[in-house]
């Protein structure tokens, strides 16, 4: 294939003077260059048709399917997507993300936003310690992050409750159903807010400082240079850490699956749609309807993910 | 209020040159950026605080202690809590540690070769169906790469590849933001100039990848194998859904299993959590110490990421 398409685009057109034995070397150059490409490239297209598309398009096959005790495996068409878009287990999880997201996201980036602006004003050597702190909790697992907040969060033997009785009340238990939401909202901005605030900051470090002087000189205060100068010059990397806070959030798994067995039933087998998935498959081996889950899961987090892309029209400025 | 505080460094500039009252203002900015920069300082590092120091109790400090969750209880317990961790299950925690470091190592060294030369051959070569890959590259990085675990768990499960080794690491070798940042990297990094003028040497094209390209790439490598391997290593849906037998677990996949053993044992549990605690911190160190001793690698790589 690369040789045909090679083949077509030799020297440019608007050229004709070119002496004919130039551009039958040029274009076995070309087509040479082209399959040297292709080999840098062929390694890692094969492991990504191997371990992403194929995998699609199997849970794609395979939620087509059903599996039932007594008429063994069927064709069962769209009957599983019809089934999870009216389970009320899956559209609870998805409910609970895509409220997750909304309110989780805008924090976030406020947080380090706000970090970032102060760290790139200050550059002292404190300040410097201070980064690094933040930007801590990123080497940590989400696995153990969610654990150290589970124990802390812990009424036997957590921080809060010993604090709570010194003024003799009960401290509030962030896993119960009221207050799970800020319980996970908690962990995650812990874990995360320090690396969107490094990203944020390094685009910060790189804005050329003269833009600076020159406002000042226009008279512009420390505010307008933060808000109109400092923030808009950032906004691309503001929306690179946006779209992955978006795609980390709609596949929640790690934290909620590790928080269960602390939240006394209040983060169930159907808390977000991966665990829904991966009770699914693993509790009850019913792997067709997980892969429609699972699938489901993917194209809607695509089809989000490219509708606010094209929504915000910045597609340019992070994805060339 | 944060806002406030930004102005000190610029305001201490340009007040250098009179204005006798700027200065005080500035300095008073100062004091309340460090009172923001160390609340957020004290909330990222509790955890951490925490489990230090719960990792120095014994079960009845841990539970009954005296001076509260976030001191030291009388019996300082780090040395038996050592020893329990690493006789528990037959010492099983350090087979975790070193299946955690086998897999991240594996995984991130193989997932960063192949963007690179992924990364090199988008950036410097046309070919046809070039564009088309690109375009699905992108896209593909907006693929939740959780919702590929369970079909890849039963596509492994036909070929009977779950519960191996390989389980856990042919999958993370798949990194399609780590392509895309090497891409955009090698586009800015390598001139095509210096590859035209080795080629007219007469250079092979591997001599002039190894010679003349990579040099080039060395700061983006590191900051790709940096963050592949830290993928890896944290992972935990992937090895959670392909490993059942507990000799292969991560650290990741061991401890939240001992964790919901200890909730589901309310009477054995207590010699438990003291376990998961230690062993938490344990495998927290050595991530702690590189991240520490790389933290250059990280930051300046990190802008990657905000290129352009």
């Amino acid at each position: 294939m690369s040789y045909a398409t090679a083949v077509e685009t030799p020297s440019p057109p608007n050229q004709p003077t070119a002496p004919a034995v130039s551009t039958r070397r040029r274009s076995l150059n070309e087509r040479k260059k082209a399959r040297i490409g292709l080999l840098f490239v062929a390694p890692f297209a094969l492991v990504f048709v191997a371990f992403l598309i194929l995998p699609l398009v199997y849970a794609f096959y395979l939620s087509l399917y059903s599996k039932g005790l007594a008429t063994g495996v069927v064709f069962a068409g769209v009957k599983n997507y019809a089934t999870a878009f009216t389970d009320p287990s899956f559209l609870r999880g998805v409910w609970f993300v895509l409220r997750f997201a909304v309110v989780l996201i805008p924090v976030q980036m406020l947080v380090s936003l706000a970090v970032a602006l102060v760290l790139d004003a200050l550059t002292t050597r404190l300040a410097r310690v201070a980064r690094l702190m933040i930007f801590l909790p990123y080497a940590i697992p989400a696995v153990i992050g969610a654990l150290m907040w589970g124990f802390l969060y812990s009424p036997t033997f957590g921080p809060m409750q010993q604090l709570a009785k010194i003024f003799g009340a009960n401290a509030p238990f962030l896993l119960s159903p009221d207050l799970v939401f800020v319980g996970l909202m908690n962990v995650v901005t812990w874990q995360w807010a320090g690396y969107y605030m490094i990203i944020i900051y390094a685009a910060l470090q790189g804005i050329d400082s003269s833009i600076y002087e020159a406002a000042r000189m226009d008279g512009a205060n420390s505010w307008q240079v933060a808000f109109r100068i400092k923030v808009p010059m950032v906004s691309s990397a503001l929306l690179l850490i946006l779209v992955f806070a978006l795609i980390g959030t709609l596949q929640f798994f790690s934290e909620p699956q590790i928080l269960r067995p602390l939240s006394n039933g209040t983060i169930g087998p159907d808390f977000t749609p991966n665990i829904y998935a991966f009770s699914q498959a693993f509790s009850y081996a019913n792997f067709n309807y997980a892969s429609a889950i699972s699938f489901a899961l993917g194209i809607v987090v695509f089809i989000a993910v490219y509708v606010f892309l094209f929504l915000t029209r910045k597609r340019g400025s992070i994805f060339t | 209020m944060t806002t406030a505080s930004i102005d000190a460094p610029v305001g201490a500039q340009t007040t250098s040159r009179g204005n006798g009252r700027r200065p005080q203002a500035g300095s008073g900015h100062h004091i309340v950026a460090y009172l923001f920069l160390g609340a957020l300082v004290v909330y990222f590092l509790i955890p951490i605080w925490w489990l230090f120091v719960a990792s120095t109790k014994d079960a009845a400090g841990l539970f009954n202690g005296s001076s509260g969750a976030l001191w030291f209880d009388e019996t300082f317990a780090l040395l038996p809590n050592l020893r329990n961790l690493f006789a528990h299950n037959d010492g099983i925690y350090l087979r975790w540690v070193a299946n955690s470091l086998f897999y991240a190592i594996a995984g991130g060294a193989g997932a960063t070769i192949l963007s690179v030369l992924a990364g090199y051959g988008f950036a410097k070569f046309r070919f046809g169906g070039r564009r088309l890959m690109l375009a699905i590259l992108l896209g593909s990085v907006m693929v939740p790469l959780t919702a590929l675990v369970i079909p890849t768990f039963i596509l492994f499960s036909n070929l009977h590849l779950t519960d191996t080794v390989w389980a856990v690491i042919l999958p993370s070798l798949l990194n399609p933001f780590a392509v895309y940042l090497m891409q955009v990297y090698t586009a800015e990094a390598v001139p095509d100039e210096l590859l035209d003028a080795a080629r007219v040497d007469g250079a092979g094209e591997i001599k002039i990848f190894f010679g003349v390209a990579l040099p080039l790439l060395r700061p983006a490598v590191i900051t790709v194998l940096l963050l592949s391997i830290v993928g890896v290593w944290n992972n935990f849906f992937l090895p959670l859904a392909m490993l059942a037998n507990t000799k292969l677990f991560p650290i990741t996949v061991g401890l939240a299993v001992w964790q919901g053993q200890a909730s589901g044992n309310n009477t054995g549990g207590a010699n438990l959590w003291g376990i998961i605690i230690i062993g938490a911190l344990v495998s927290v160190i050595p991530l702690i110490i590189a991240f520490l001793a790389l933290q250059k690698y990280w930051q300046g790589g990190l802008s990657l990421g905000a290129l352009k």
